[in-house]
């Protein structure tokens, strides 16, 4: 057998998801190839070639990849497909954009949102927002897969000595360009990798009052989180939604603050190793999960935890 | 311009599914059954195209069983202007659905297809972008605005991290992401119109699609249960815990 990873990365640095879809690939078996597509990323490519059991790291560099348009990273990806039987992306907002273009160009089923390898061909993935585990068997030539991180360790980031070939960029599709980026710049730590999570809901009530959870996270060196009703009511940026349809989080620490805990919520954290949920409504389905429950007025709990630690 | 629509019946996103006890999939009978929540959306968006003369007919479609009928007159309620229906028994999978609507996109010639980013119950994420591959069209997964104008769709995306803007040369896919638009109230005026709205059946044979699965489910099981903690009295309490017993702090 023969695994690529799809690298995940900014072009400049590999990014932490790359590491746990390394982890993927070894529990299915055989040999590791990472595919690191973009432009400029011969430091990336080497990062990828210490990652811990990958065994050869191929560079795509050309302009075509640089934004990582999902028609040419599917090219590239497919320009390179023959010599695998899986092909793995990390379920982020890149890799479930591009992996079903593979996976339609191969002719073959995408496997997505793994959480467990039982076999080469047989894999555990979440349905109905995590209500359900569905155990797939694919019998297709080539298993194209999404990975999702938390479900997998990371591989250690360093120790591994894999060579760096150099592979031809495809051309540039002419289908569609990117046009710019708002990247909100933060110094918090990445929400999908944090070690702690500090994640607020409608409980908020304001733009303005979700600003009483920044003291708190930097006292924990958290990342920021939100639920689906707290996003949608513009209390915070769309890419702090945890939840089914947002990110998946699975931190040491989760506190969820004024969050009720709908089931879209808790597919979205439950896998965190504690849980602590504080909450004026004694009822609040978010206790169900919680190792720690806090019944009280956030305005006052929030201030208050904050100068304890 | 021309809009296709698909949209996918699945179990209400208010309903709790349960796994069936011999474990060969989830209860769905006697479930309340919806439009896929995504889905909405993307129907929503096509009729404000319309609506802003930028659309000039907007037609629905969904592939499965004979009641998929139901979420294509809700369809044609939200104001899609008319309905295929591609029905069949047959499991349908994320790449079997690609192959029919590409076989109804090769009929119909829409400018452009909008999607629900994926469905809540296979949760798969796939069927927009693997109808663009099949088709060989751009697309832009997890939109939050779309803007059309003459050949071209400014489409800006929710990303790790943020927002991303392309512009895609149509024809084009577009999935929708939850915050893309909120989908409005049907009206009882616009359910009666929408039941003489057309509703054309074909099926997989008659587009010349093979629909068979190529994931074979081996079984369902429960979630591993996470049992609740306790309820700590106040603050202090909290802290003494997380440090001393939990030691995450």
């Amino acid at each position: 057998m023969s695994i690529l990873v799809i690298a995940e990365h900014d072009n400049a640095q590999l990014k932490g998801a790359t590491l746990n879809t390394i982890a993927a690939a070894q529990k299915i078996g055989g040999d590791v190839h990472v595919l690191v597509a973009g432009a400029g990323v011969q430091a990336a490519a080497e990062q990828a070639a210490k990652a811990a059991g990958v065994a050869k790291v191929l560079a795509a560099d050309g302009p075509s990849l640089a934004e990582g348009l999902a028609e040419n990273v599917a090219a590239q990806v497919l320009a390179l497909a023959k010599d695998y039987t899986h092909i793995l992306f990390a379920a982020t907002a890149s890799g479930k954009n591009i992996a079903p273009r593979v996976a339609a160009k191969l002719d073959v089923a995408q496997v997505s949102d793994i959480i467990a390898v039982d076999a080469p061909d047989t894999f555990q993935r979440p349905i109905y927002a995590g209500n359900a585990i569905a155990t797939v068997q694919s019998a297709d030539a080539v298993k194209v897969i999404t990975v999702r991180t938390t479900a997998f360790d990371p591989a250690a980031a360093e120790g591994g000595q894999a060579a760096v070939e150099s592979v031809q960029a495809v051309s540039d599709s002419g289908l569609s360009s990117f046009v710019g980026r708002e990247v909100a710049k933060s110094d918090r730590p990445e929400l999908a990798g944090a070690a702690v999570v500090v994640s607020g809901g409608r409980g908020m009530g304001s733009a303005e009052n979700f600003k009483l959870l920044e003291p708190l996270a930097d006292k924990l060196g958290a990342a920021l989180g939100a639920s689906r009703a707290a996003v949608d009511a513009g209390y915070a940026p769309n890419d702090w939604q945890v939840g089914q349809t947002g990110k998946i989080v699975a931190p040491q620490l989760y506190v969820a603050i004024g969050i009720s805990g709908a089931i879209q919520h808790l597919a979205g954290m439950k896998d965190s190793k504690v849980i602590v949920a504080i909450n004026k409504d004694p009822e609040a389905p978010i206790f169900g999960v919680a190792d720690y429950g806090l019944v009280g007025d956030l305005f006052q709990a929030v201030p208050e935890l904050t100068g304890a630690l | 311009m021309k809009v296709l629509v698909p949209v996918k019946r699945v179990v209400d996103y208010n309903v709790k599914v349960r796994v069936k006890s011999d474990q060969s999939g989830v209860d769905v009978a006697n479930v309340k059954m919806s439009m896929n929540p995504f889905d909405e959306i993307a129907v929503e968006e096509a009729t404000r195209l319309k609506e802003a003369s930028v659309a000039t007919e907007v037609v629905a479609v969904s592939c499965g069983a004979a009641q998929c009928q139901e979420t294509l007159r809700t369809a044609m309620a939200i104001g899609a202007d008319r309905a295929v229906l591609v029905q069949t028994d047959t499991e349908l999978q994320p790449l079997a659905v690609a192959k029919l609507l590409k076989a109804l996109v090769d009929k119909e010639q829409p400018q452009l297809v909008i999607l629900g980013k994926q469905a809540i119950d296979d949760d798969a994420n796939q069927t927009g972008q693997m109808l663009a591959a099949l088709l060989d069209w751009p697309q832009a997964t997890f939109a939050s605005k779309v803007e059309v104008s003459g050949d071209t769709a400014k489409v800006t995306r929710e990303v790790d991290g943020g927002l991303e803007t392309l512009s895609l040369k149509l024809p084009a896919i577009v999935t929708t992401d939850l915050r893309l638009n909120e989908p409005r109230y049907v009206t009882l005026p616009n359910i009666m119109k929408a039941k003489k709205k057309p509703l054309d059946t074909t099926t997989p044979d008659e587009l010349g699609v093979d629909v068979t699965p190529r994931l074979k489910t081996l079984k369902v099981s429960e979630p591993p249960a996470r049992s609740a903690g306790i309820v700590v009295p106040d603050v202090a309490t909290l802290v003494d815990k997380l440090k001393n017993e939990a030691k995450v702090i």
